[in-house]
């Protein structure tokens, strides 16, 4: 049996004060890499959370976003007909033509100016987006000049409350209601009639249809059938994909930025690690000694001293994790850079993250104990005994 | 590889030398010696002279540069490192001048150290400390740890490590020289003891002309050689 894992516990209890000082630098960076992580993360989650997985979107072949998309009332009329297509109650196909504008809101509290989509659309497209619902007002009337606020566009900028009246296009918009989509993309729009913004717009033509199938699995040969169409020159896109195509980039420079940000902070904490375990040996030679003299190999010393590293860092873990955790109650609103719109978004943890972090954080202590546990084991028993 | 069981150390002509930059100086020269089973031997001599080194050579903690040296039946020069450290776990029980317990762990678990080596069960590890403990009579004190108790406390926990595998050797390097009389006159008196109840070969490093008075036999090294 090895050196049991008390000895390097107690070891580490004994130095109270700088195994929390050594922690807490671990802690730090720990705190960093779980905290870029879970911004991908929510980002990630609040755009794919933002399609429907029975929807589907035609959109412009080769248009990254609704914002670049251009379709024309024939080829809307085409896409409208497909037999994939589910039917309401009342046999109505759930279609939805839709047009998107990009438009500069002032945000409150100073915070300057914001882009913000403005998508006009249906009262059907409620029953197509089943996660959005009206959480206060009503929905805006058909024809007319009234428009809906997702929750954060209501909270974040100036006269876009319930109540409010917001001035774009040539004309005033007044707010009569208030949207919650569950955390996802939708609460950073605005919804108003469609003909109405069209024409405030001066567009003759649309942005997106979207679909609502009978089935998920129809979406492939309603794909196929529309891009082979020489007509159309469409893309059909599962909406879900859509809005996953859009974090992606972003979430991507997150990611990079972030975690080659994260690495180099490490270094330091590396470091850290290293001179503590280092100390550690230095004043533990004789009990090194003491070991080897009992019969205990190189490899149980070179063990004994890992483990008490990875303890550890597993301390600085757990406390970065812990601390990374309370920032899923932070909201974050920036633009996202598929659409130039404001988008709202959580940090968002997740047992994948957690993982990750714990990983990092024992990578960081099994890089900073091996030098000094290798000279642990590596001390000459006699030296190592005669050591004041 | 065997020797008669009536020697449990054998020495021939056993030489050591430290080389401090371009200067060899010689620590033990042609050392010969026999230990029988059961003696309890004290080397005795002025610092430098070499005792302790002689010690940790037969005890296998230090390498000869040349000679034979069989203890307990084995040629233990030709020993590689790992096998070198089970063969001290099996034979040698060791007693240091400062005591060399492990500050963070209780008596209890310093004593079961060496059983850690062994493939005992753990209701086993718990009997034989259990036993080493009573005959060091400090298992009332079993659950404290080496700052809790005295100097001669602390070095009969020492003992008590040294003796719980039952190894065939026991090496004590000054196991007197940081106690007051009382605390020394107990552990020679258990060294003694173990000595001539349990059959235990001891050999002793000392200064301490009463601590060697204890010991069956005694060794005078000076400069390297062993003095009639």
């Amino acid at each position: 049996m090895a050196i049991p894992i008390s000895y390097s516990l107690r070891n580490l209890w004994v130095r109270r004060l700088t195994t929390a000082l050594t922690a807490g630098g671990m802690a730090r960076v720990v705190f960093g890499f779980a905290a870029v992580l879970m911004l991908a993360r929510g980002l990630e989650d609040t755009l794919v959370s933002t399609g429907s997985p029975d929807n589907a979107l035609a959109l412009r072949r080769s248009s990254q976003a609704e914002v670049q998309s251009i379709l024309s009332a024939d080829q809307a009329a085409v896409v409208e007909t497909q037999p994939e297509i589910a039917l309401d109650g009342q046999g109505v196909p759930l279609a939805q033509r839709e047009v998107v504008v990009l438009i500069s809101l002032t945000k409150q509290g100073g915070a300057g100016p914001g882009n913000v989509v403005v998508r006009g659309t249906s009262p059907l497209s409620l029953a197509m987006r089943r996660q959005v619902r009206l959480i206060s007002g009503r929905m805006f009337k058909p024809g007319s000049s009234e428009i809906v606020a997702g929750k954060n566009i209501a909270q974040g900028f100036v006269g876009a409350g319930l109540g409010g009246a917001l001035s774009f296009a040539k004309g005033s918009w007044r707010v009569v209601g208030v949207i919650d989509a569950g955390g996802t993309g939708f609460d950073s729009e605005i919804w108003g009639d469609l003909d109405q913004l069209r024409q405030a717009f001066r567009r003759n033509v649309y942005s997106s249809v979207l679909l609502t199938l009978r089935e998920p699995g129809l979406y492939e040969p309603l794909r196929k059938r529309l891009e082979d169409d020489p007509r159309l020159t469409l893309e059909v896109k599962r909406e879900q994909k859509y809005y996953e195509d859009q974090s992606e980039a972003m979430a991507r420079f997150i990611r990079i930025l972030g975690l080659a940000l994260t690495i180099i902070f490490s270094v330091g904490a590396v470091l850290g690690a290293m001179i503590t375990m280092y100390a550690a040996v230095a004043n533990r030679t004789v009990e090194v000694g003491t070991l080897r003299a009992l019969g205990f190999r190189r490899r149980d010393v070179l063990l004994a001293f890992l483990a008490e590293s990875l303890l550890l860092s597993l301390l600085g873990g757990l406390a970065g994790l812990a601390g990374a955790s309370l920032m899923q109650l932070v909201r974050i609103s920036t633009t996202n850079w598929a659409t130039f719109s404001e988008l709202a978004f959580n940090f968002r943890l997740s047992p994948v993250i957690v993982l990750e972090t714990l990983a990092f954080a024992l990578g960081m202590g099994l890089l900073g104990g091996v030098l000094p546990a290798l000279r642990a084991a590596r001390l000459n028993i006699v030296e190592a005994l005669r050591a004041e | 590889m065997s020797t008669p069981p009536e020697s449990i150390v054998e020495i021939e002509n056993l030489c050591k030398s430290y080389r401090r930059g371009d200067q060899v100086i010689p620590v033990l020269e042609n050392i010969s010696l026999s230990v029988p089973v059961g003696q309890f031997l004290a080397l005795m001599g002025p610092s430098g002279s070499g005792k302790t080194t002689l010690l940790n050579i037969v005890a296998g903690l230090d390498r000869a540069d040349s000679g034979r040296l069989v203890v307990a039946g084995t040629e233990i020069g030709g020993l590689g490192e790992v096998d070198l450290a089970a063969w001290r776990a099996r034979t040698v029980g060791f007693i240091f001048q400062f005591y060399n317990l492990i500050p963070v762990l209780s008596a209890f678990e310093n004593v079961e150290l060496p059983l850690l080596l062994t493939p005992l069960s753990r209701h086993e590890r718990r009997s034989h400390v259990a036993l080493a403990l009573d005959l060091v009579g400090l298992h009332q004190r079993r659950s404290h740890t080496p700052s809790q108790l005295s100097g001669g406390q602390q070095q009969r926990v020492a003992i008590a490590r040294a003796l719980v595998s039952d190894p065939t050797l026991i090496a004590a390097d000054e196991p007197t020289g940081d106690l007051d009389k009382v605390s020394a006159e107990e552990v020679l008196e258990l060294l003694a003891r173990l000595n001539a109840e349990f059959g235990k070969t001891i050999i002793m490093v000392t200064h301490d002309p009463r601590a060697a008075a204890r010991a069956g036999r005694v060794l005078n090294l000076d400069k390297g050689a062993l003095i009639a």
